[in-house]
């Protein structure tokens, strides 16, 4: 139950926030190793020779749109529309699944042309600062997953409109941080 | 549990064109980074476009633009020590020397 607020945000919200926050100082410190070691590689395979532009601008766009779903889906909790509630808490874990998968395909090309997580600078700060980010993505999936069982259920209507965006706020999130990451990493080889 | 059922902060089209923008400034990011002659001035031109997505879903996707100012002083201060950390780091590993 939700108690008084002396800031006026609800609870909840200002805990994500907060959460988010913190979030920014974990990505800041992995991105810094990445961006201190990057072309110290004393062996290769090179990021230049494995890193797949086109496939991830791809891969990007799927997660950019899944916001947009994302956000489309608050706006449908938020007017009472339960039939657009369902379709859009759908559409955003399938795309962050297909984000995953094109994820998983590049973990596994970069493994099978020989770049293994610990076979030099760029493979360690590449698998772990991406890989941390995938995690969050899984989780963001499993989260609106449920959201979209609930909504299924008839159990998730405009009453629960907090409850949409502070899941809302998470997937975003996730998303900016891929947004600086798809520059820094791919962009910037 | 029963929560504040908020109104919508803007209308769809608002969004949808949000992400229209969105999508062609990725589509703008990889363009320069395939043109040769941008070279000289592709990283201030990637960082630019990296800002002005990252800015688009946090005011707008976030609503961040329409909530307190409480919660964006929160957000930025998380956001002001990561690019902080990075920035002092990279120039402690020699990033920014020519």
């Amino acid at each position: 139950m939700e108690g008084p607020t002396s800031t006026g945000i609800p609870h909840r919200k200002l805990a994500m926030w907060t959460f988010i926050g913190s979030e920014c100082m974990l990505f800041g410190t992995l991105i810094a190793t990445y961006m201190i070691y990057r072309g110290r590689n004393l062996v290769g395979p090179y990021p230049d020779e494995l890193l797949n532009i086109p496939f991830i601008t791809v891969t990007t766009f799927v997660l950019l749109m899944s916001s947009l779903m994302m956000v489309l889906a608050l706006s449908a909790v938020q007017r009472g529309d339960a039939k657009g509630t369902r379709i859009w808490l759908f559409m955003t874990p399938l795309f962050g699944l297909i984000f995953l998968g094109g994820q998983y395909y590049e973990f596994n090309h970069f493994v099978h042309e020989g770049l293994p997580l610990s076979k030099n600078l760029f493979s360690s700060t590449f698998f772990v600062l991406t890989g941390t980010h995938g995690a969050h993505v899984a989780g963001g999936v499993l989260w609106l997953g449920t959201l979209w069982l609930r909504a299924m259920g008839g159990k998730l209507d405009a009453r629960h409109t907090e409850t949409v965006e502070i899941a809302g706020l998470y997937w975003h999130f996730v998303d900016v941080v891929w947004i600086v990451l798809f520059t820094l990493i791919y962009l910037l080889v | 549990m029963h929560e504040h059922s908020g109104e919508p902060h803007t209308s769809n089209r608002f969004y949808v064109a949000i992400a229209v923008i969105l999508a062609v400034l990725t589509a703008m990011e990889v363009m320069v980074f395939y043109v040769e002659a941008l070279r000289p001035i592709l990283v201030p031109l990637l960082m630019l476009m990296m800002a002005a997505k990252f800015a688009l879903v946090v005011m707008f996707f976030m609503h961040l633009k329409f909530d307190g100012p409480l919660l964006t002083g929160i957000f930025s201060w998380g956001l002001f020590i990561a690019v902080a950390i990075i920035v002092a780091l990279m120039a402690l590993f020699g990033k920014f020397s020519a």
